[in-house]
Protein backbone atom coordinates (compact mmCIF):
# COMPACT_ATOMS: atom_id res chain seq x y z
CA UNK A 1 0.00 0.00 0.00
CA UNK A 2 2.13 3.22 -0.90
CA UNK A 3 1.53 5.97 1.30
CA UNK A 4 3.29 9.30 1.28
CA UNK A 5 4.96 10.38 4.18
CA UNK A 6 4.35 11.98 6.29
CA UNK A 7 0.90 13.63 5.55
CA UNK A 8 -0.81 10.56 4.41
CA UNK A 9 0.25 8.46 6.94
CA UNK A 10 -0.27 10.94 10.04
CA UNK A 11 -3.76 11.06 9.21
CA UNK A 12 -3.90 6.86 10.19
CA UNK A 13 -5.07 6.50 13.76
CA UNK A 14 -3.41 3.74 13.98
CA UNK A 15 0.06 5.31 13.43
CA UNK A 16 -0.96 7.90 15.51
CA UNK A 17 -2.22 5.71 18.36
CA UNK A 18 1.25 3.27 18.03
CA UNK A 19 3.16 6.79 18.38
CA UNK A 20 1.70 8.02 21.90
CA UNK A 21 1.69 4.57 23.20
CA UNK A 22 5.63 4.25 21.85
CA UNK A 23 6.32 7.59 23.60
CA UNK A 24 4.55 6.25 26.80
CA UNK A 25 6.12 3.41 26.87
CA UNK A 26 9.79 4.40 26.06
CA UNK A 27 9.80 6.73 28.92
CA UNK A 28 9.27 4.14 31.13
CA UNK A 29 12.44 2.33 29.79
CA UNK A 30 14.65 5.06 32.10
CA UNK A 31 12.91 2.63 35.12
CA UNK A 32 14.20 -0.42 33.85
CA UNK A 33 17.45 0.83 33.04
CA UNK A 34 18.27 2.83 36.04
CA UNK A 35 16.77 -0.15 38.19
CA UNK A 36 18.66 -2.76 36.60
CA UNK A 37 21.51 -1.53 36.82
CA UNK A 38 21.22 -1.08 40.52
CA UNK A 39 19.77 -4.75 40.85
CA UNK A 40 23.04 -5.73 40.20
CA UNK A 41 23.75 -5.82 36.50
CA UNK A 42 25.68 -4.23 34.19
CA UNK A 43 25.34 -1.91 31.57
CA UNK A 44 25.56 -4.03 28.61
CA UNK A 45 23.67 -6.52 30.16
CA UNK A 46 20.65 -4.14 30.54
CA UNK A 47 20.99 -2.67 27.34
CA UNK A 48 20.71 -6.94 25.56
CA UNK A 49 17.92 -7.27 27.91
CA UNK A 50 16.05 -4.42 26.17
CA UNK A 51 17.61 -5.23 22.68
CA UNK A 52 17.26 -8.71 22.56
CA UNK A 53 14.60 -9.69 25.23
CA UNK A 54 12.51 -6.79 24.89
CA UNK A 55 9.68 -7.81 26.41
CA UNK A 56 8.93 -5.46 29.61
CA UNK A 57 7.35 -7.69 32.21
CA UNK A 58 10.35 -10.31 31.51
CA UNK A 59 12.73 -7.71 31.34
CA UNK A 60 11.81 -6.50 35.10
CA UNK A 61 11.13 -10.21 36.32
CA UNK A 62 14.82 -10.86 35.14
CA UNK A 63 15.88 -8.32 37.15
CA UNK A 64 13.84 -8.45 39.94
CA UNK A 65 14.55 -11.99 40.55
CA UNK A 66 18.75 -11.09 40.41
CA UNK A 67 17.90 -7.98 43.19
CA UNK A 68 16.21 -10.23 45.19
CA UNK A 69 19.55 -12.67 45.57
CA UNK A 70 17.90 -15.03 43.43
CA UNK A 71 20.21 -17.62 40.85
CA UNK A 72 20.57 -17.01 36.96
CA UNK A 73 18.43 -20.01 36.35
CA UNK A 74 15.53 -18.43 38.39
CA UNK A 75 15.79 -15.43 36.73
CA UNK A 76 15.90 -17.04 33.29
CA UNK A 77 13.05 -19.08 34.21
CA UNK A 78 10.94 -16.50 35.19
CA UNK A 79 11.21 -14.33 32.34
CA UNK A 80 10.68 -17.10 30.35
CA UNK A 81 7.02 -18.32 31.73
CA UNK A 82 6.43 -14.56 31.68
CA UNK A 83 7.40 -13.99 28.09
CA UNK A 84 4.73 -17.74 27.40
CA UNK A 85 1.82 -14.72 26.38
CA UNK A 86 3.93 -13.74 23.45
CA UNK A 87 3.81 -16.85 21.90
CA UNK A 88 0.02 -16.49 21.77
CA UNK A 89 0.47 -13.16 20.72
CA UNK A 90 2.37 -14.33 17.84
CA UNK A 91 -0.08 -16.76 16.82
CA UNK A 92 -3.09 -13.56 16.69
CA UNK A 93 -0.75 -11.21 14.98
CA UNK A 94 0.11 -13.74 12.30
CA UNK A 95 -3.36 -14.58 11.49
CA UNK A 96 -4.11 -10.52 10.64
CA UNK A 97 -0.74 -9.58 9.57
CA UNK A 98 0.55 -12.82 7.73
CA UNK A 99 4.62 -11.56 7.46
CA UNK A 100 6.24 -12.91 5.16
CA UNK A 101 10.00 -13.38 4.80
CA UNK A 102 12.61 -11.77 7.05
CA UNK A 103 9.28 -9.44 7.86
CA UNK A 104 8.16 -12.66 10.45
CA UNK A 105 10.99 -12.64 11.84
CA UNK A 106 11.23 -9.18 12.54
CA UNK A 107 7.48 -9.08 13.63
CA UNK A 108 8.02 -11.98 16.46
CA UNK A 109 10.88 -9.98 17.91
CA UNK A 110 8.45 -6.58 18.00
CA UNK A 111 5.82 -8.60 19.29
CA UNK A 112 4.84 -7.84 22.69
CA UNK A 113 1.64 -6.30 25.01
CA UNK A 114 1.80 -2.70 23.05
CA UNK A 115 2.05 -3.84 19.35
CA UNK A 116 -0.58 -6.46 19.96
CA UNK A 117 -3.12 -4.38 21.41
CA UNK A 118 -2.48 -1.25 18.91
CA UNK A 119 -2.75 -3.72 15.68
CA UNK A 120 -5.62 -5.73 16.92
CA UNK A 121 -7.73 -2.99 18.21
CA UNK A 122 -8.26 -1.66 14.63
CA UNK A 123 -10.62 -3.45 12.03
CA UNK A 124 -9.25 -2.45 8.88
CA UNK A 125 -6.33 -4.85 7.70
CA UNK A 126 -4.04 -1.79 6.86
CA UNK A 127 -4.50 -0.04 9.63
CA UNK A 128 -4.18 -3.22 11.18
CA UNK A 129 -0.52 -3.77 9.81
CA UNK A 130 0.51 0.00 10.00
CA UNK A 131 -0.78 0.19 13.80
CA UNK A 132 1.93 -2.96 15.10
CA UNK A 133 4.96 -1.76 13.27
CA UNK A 134 4.39 2.17 14.44
CA UNK A 135 3.87 0.62 17.92
CA UNK A 136 6.74 -1.96 17.30
CA UNK A 137 9.33 -0.31 16.07
CA UNK A 138 8.59 3.08 17.80
CA UNK A 139 8.46 1.24 21.33
CA UNK A 140 11.78 -1.06 20.47
CA UNK A 141 13.79 2.28 19.65
CA UNK A 142 12.54 4.54 22.58
CA UNK A 143 12.94 1.57 24.62
CA UNK A 144 16.42 0.85 24.11
CA UNK A 145 17.25 4.74 24.16
CA UNK A 146 15.37 4.93 27.48
CA UNK A 147 16.84 2.25 28.91
CA UNK A 148 20.46 3.59 28.35
CA UNK A 149 19.76 6.63 29.80
CA UNK A 150 18.34 5.09 32.82
CA UNK A 151 21.21 2.44 33.23
CA UNK A 152 24.02 5.27 32.73
CA UNK A 153 22.28 8.21 35.24
CA UNK A 154 21.52 5.12 37.82
CA UNK A 155 24.68 4.91 39.03
CA UNK A 156 24.22 8.95 39.44
CA UNK A 157 21.02 8.42 41.22
CA UNK A 158 23.00 6.89 44.74
CA UNK A 159 20.69 4.86 47.00
CA UNK A 160 18.19 3.42 44.60
CA UNK A 161 15.69 3.22 47.84
CA UNK A 162 16.03 6.92 48.66
CA UNK A 163 14.23 7.48 45.55
CA UNK A 164 11.66 5.03 45.89
CA UNK A 165 13.02 2.95 42.76
CA UNK A 166 12.34 -0.68 44.19
CA UNK A 167 8.28 1.00 44.78
CA UNK A 168 8.37 1.87 41.18
CA UNK A 169 8.72 -2.15 40.41
CA UNK A 170 6.04 -3.46 42.50
CA UNK A 171 3.70 -0.37 41.32
CA UNK A 172 4.57 -1.36 37.80
CA UNK A 173 3.81 -5.04 38.49
CA UNK A 174 0.40 -4.54 39.91
CA UNK A 175 -0.65 -1.88 36.92
CA UNK A 176 0.61 -5.00 34.44
CA UNK A 177 -2.00 -7.53 36.53
CA UNK A 178 -4.62 -5.02 36.81
CA UNK A 179 -6.10 -5.00 33.67
CA UNK A 180 -6.22 -9.13 34.09
CA UNK A 181 -8.28 -8.94 37.38
CA UNK A 182 -11.52 -8.73 35.42
CA UNK A 183 -14.14 -10.66 37.53
CA UNK A 184 -13.82 -12.78 40.32
CA UNK A 185 -12.05 -16.05 39.19
CA UNK A 186 -8.42 -14.16 37.83
CA UNK A 187 -8.94 -12.34 41.42
CA UNK A 188 -8.82 -15.65 43.48
CA UNK A 189 -6.04 -17.30 41.05
CA UNK A 190 -3.73 -13.47 41.91
CA UNK A 191 -5.24 -14.33 45.70
CA UNK A 192 -4.37 -17.97 45.84
CA UNK A 193 -0.63 -17.44 43.84
CA UNK A 194 -0.16 -14.42 45.73
CA UNK A 195 -0.24 -16.41 49.03
CA UNK A 196 1.44 -19.45 47.98
CA UNK A 197 4.16 -17.03 47.07
CA UNK A 198 4.26 -15.16 50.70
CA UNK A 199 4.13 -19.55 52.06
CA UNK A 200 7.22 -20.74 50.43
CA UNK A 201 9.42 -17.58 50.31
CA UNK A 202 11.33 -18.25 53.78
CA UNK A 203 11.72 -22.20 52.60
CA UNK A 204 13.08 -22.02 49.35
CA UNK A 205 15.98 -19.80 46.93
CA UNK A 206 15.08 -16.28 46.32
CA UNK A 207 13.46 -16.52 43.04
CA UNK A 208 11.61 -20.08 43.39
CA UNK A 209 8.55 -18.95 44.58
CA UNK A 210 7.58 -17.10 41.52
CA UNK A 211 7.98 -20.20 40.09
CA UNK A 212 6.04 -22.16 42.58
CA UNK A 213 3.17 -19.56 42.06
CA UNK A 214 3.58 -20.59 38.18
CA UNK A 215 2.92 -23.96 38.57
CA UNK A 216 0.03 -23.23 41.18
CA UNK A 217 -1.37 -21.37 38.31
CA UNK A 218 -0.64 -23.58 35.38
CA UNK A 219 -2.45 -26.48 37.46
CA UNK A 220 -5.03 -23.94 38.28
CA UNK A 221 -5.77 -23.73 34.94
CA UNK A 222 -5.32 -26.91 33.49
CA UNK A 223 -7.78 -28.47 36.34
CA UNK A 224 -10.54 -25.98 35.91
CA UNK A 225 -13.26 -24.95 33.40
CA UNK A 226 -14.21 -21.50 32.81
CA UNK A 227 -13.34 -18.40 30.36
CA UNK A 228 -10.52 -19.53 28.44
CA UNK A 229 -9.10 -16.44 27.38
CA UNK A 230 -8.96 -15.14 30.25
CA UNK A 231 -5.75 -12.98 30.68
CA UNK A 232 -4.23 -13.28 27.51
CA UNK A 233 -5.60 -9.70 26.18
CA UNK A 234 -2.77 -7.18 26.08
CA UNK A 235 -1.51 -5.79 29.08
CA UNK A 236 -2.86 -1.59 28.06
CA UNK A 237 -5.97 -0.85 25.58
CA UNK A 238 -3.82 2.22 24.08
CA UNK A 239 -7.61 3.30 22.15
CA UNK A 240 -8.89 3.73 26.01
CA UNK A 241 -5.96 5.49 26.84
CA UNK A 242 -5.98 7.60 23.68
CA UNK A 243 -9.75 8.54 24.22
CA UNK A 244 -8.45 9.90 27.78
CA UNK A 245 -5.72 12.05 26.16
CA UNK A 246 -7.51 13.30 23.24
CA UNK A 247 -6.46 12.47 19.66
CA UNK A 248 -2.77 12.73 18.37
CA UNK A 249 -2.03 13.84 22.31
CA UNK A 250 1.61 12.98 23.60
CA UNK A 251 2.94 12.69 20.05
CA UNK A 252 3.73 16.01 19.11
CA UNK A 253 4.00 15.43 15.73
CA UNK A 254 0.47 15.52 14.36
CA UNK A 255 0.30 18.50 12.19
CA UNK A 256 -3.25 19.72 13.15
CA UNK A 257 -4.54 16.51 11.36
CA UNK A 258 -7.78 16.62 13.33
CA UNK A 259 -8.92 20.45 12.84
CA UNK B 1 30.04 -14.12 32.98
CA UNK B 2 27.29 -17.10 34.45
CA UNK B 3 24.93 -14.42 34.67
CA UNK B 4 25.86 -13.28 30.66
CA UNK B 5 25.10 -17.39 29.80
CA UNK B 6 21.13 -17.29 31.76
CA UNK B 7 20.90 -13.91 30.28
CA UNK B 8 21.29 -14.74 26.66
CA UNK B 9 19.55 -18.12 26.93
CA UNK B 10 16.70 -15.95 28.16
CA UNK B 11 16.78 -13.49 25.42
CA UNK B 12 16.78 -17.00 23.01
CA UNK B 13 13.84 -18.30 24.85
CA UNK B 14 11.92 -15.02 24.93
CA UNK B 15 11.83 -14.67 20.78
CA UNK B 16 11.17 -18.39 20.51
CA UNK B 17 7.95 -17.58 22.48
CA UNK B 18 7.77 -14.80 20.06
CA UNK B 19 8.61 -16.79 17.01
CA UNK B 20 6.73 -19.79 17.68
CA UNK B 21 3.47 -17.81 17.49
CA UNK B 22 3.99 -17.15 14.10
CA UNK B 23 5.31 -20.74 12.83
CA UNK B 24 3.16 -22.67 14.40
CA UNK B 25 -0.64 -23.66 12.77
CA UNK B 26 -3.21 -21.32 14.37
CA UNK B 27 -5.47 -24.40 14.32
CA UNK B 28 -3.05 -26.13 16.74
CA UNK B 29 -2.33 -22.74 19.67
CA UNK B 30 -6.48 -22.96 19.64
CA UNK B 31 -6.55 -25.56 21.89
CA UNK B 32 -8.69 -24.22 24.39
CA UNK B 33 -6.82 -25.54 27.66
CA UNK B 34 -3.73 -24.61 26.43
CA UNK B 35 -4.40 -21.23 26.18
CA UNK B 36 -6.19 -21.35 29.70
CA UNK B 37 -3.54 -22.22 30.70
CA UNK B 38 -1.68 -19.38 29.53
CA UNK B 39 -3.93 -16.94 30.98
CA UNK B 40 -3.79 -18.20 34.45
CA UNK B 41 0.13 -18.68 34.59
CA UNK B 42 0.26 -14.58 33.11
CA UNK B 43 -1.69 -13.69 36.13
CA UNK B 44 -0.33 -16.18 38.47
CA UNK B 45 3.00 -14.99 37.67
CA UNK B 46 1.93 -10.82 37.72
CA UNK B 47 0.80 -11.16 41.27
CA UNK B 48 3.38 -13.32 42.10
CA UNK B 49 6.19 -10.91 41.23
CA UNK B 50 3.62 -8.25 42.61
CA UNK B 51 4.22 -9.33 46.22
CA UNK B 52 7.46 -10.81 46.14
CA UNK B 53 8.80 -7.25 45.12
CA UNK B 54 6.76 -5.71 48.01
CA UNK B 55 7.21 -8.11 50.94
CA UNK B 56 10.55 -10.23 50.14
CA UNK B 57 14.31 -9.47 51.12
CA UNK B 58 16.08 -12.62 49.82
CA UNK B 59 13.96 -15.32 52.14
CA UNK B 60 13.02 -12.44 54.69
CA UNK B 61 9.39 -11.56 54.60
CA UNK B 62 9.54 -7.68 55.58
CA UNK B 63 7.32 -5.08 56.12
CA UNK B 64 8.42 -1.49 54.95
CA UNK B 65 8.00 1.41 52.75
CA UNK B 66 7.12 -0.90 49.78
CA UNK B 67 4.46 -1.85 50.91
CA UNK B 68 2.98 2.06 51.15
CA UNK B 69 4.28 1.62 47.18
CA UNK B 70 1.86 -1.02 47.01
CA UNK B 71 -0.94 0.87 48.13
CA UNK B 72 -0.06 4.09 46.23
CA UNK B 73 -0.18 1.93 42.67
CA UNK B 74 -3.86 0.20 43.83
CA UNK B 75 -5.43 3.41 44.35
CA UNK B 76 -3.73 5.39 41.17
CA UNK B 77 -5.08 1.66 39.73
CA UNK B 78 -8.84 2.29 41.33
CA UNK B 79 -8.78 5.96 40.29
CA UNK B 80 -8.10 4.37 36.29
CA UNK B 81 -4.41 6.51 36.43
CA UNK B 82 -2.65 5.92 33.33
CA UNK B 83 0.46 3.07 33.64
CA UNK B 84 2.93 5.88 34.21
CA UNK B 85 1.23 7.79 36.55
CA UNK B 86 1.09 4.10 38.94
CA UNK B 87 4.58 3.30 38.39
CA UNK B 88 5.47 7.38 39.68
CA UNK B 89 2.39 6.53 42.40
CA UNK B 90 4.53 4.05 43.52
CA UNK B 91 8.44 5.75 43.63
CA UNK B 92 6.81 8.42 45.53
CA UNK B 93 4.70 7.03 48.19
CA UNK B 94 7.85 4.57 48.79
CA UNK B 95 10.26 7.68 48.62
CA UNK B 96 8.02 9.96 50.85
CA UNK B 97 7.93 6.77 53.71
CA UNK B 98 11.73 6.25 53.89
CA UNK B 99 11.68 10.11 54.38
CA UNK B 100 9.56 10.23 57.21
CA UNK B 101 11.85 7.14 58.80
CA UNK B 102 9.99 4.15 57.86
CA UNK B 103 12.25 1.74 56.15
Amino acid sequence: MPITWPTRLLQSPAVRVGLSISIATGLYGVSFGALSVTSGLDFWQTMALSLLLFSGGSQFAFIGVVAGGGSGLAAMGAATLLGMRNGIYGMQLNVLLQPKGWRRYAAAQLTIDESTATSTGQTDPAEQQRGFWTAGIGIFVLWNVFTAVGALAGGALGDPKQWGLDGAAVAAFLGLLWPRLKGGEPVAIAVVCALATVLAVPFVPAGVPILIAAVVAAAIGWFSHGRRDEGLEPDIDPYTEHHHHGPGAGTGTVPGGAA
Amino acid sequence: MNLWMWLLLACLLAYAWKLMGYLVPASLLRNPRMSRVAGTMTIGLLASLTIVNAMASGQALVLDARLGALAAGGIALLFRAPFLVVVVAGAGAAALLRLAGWN
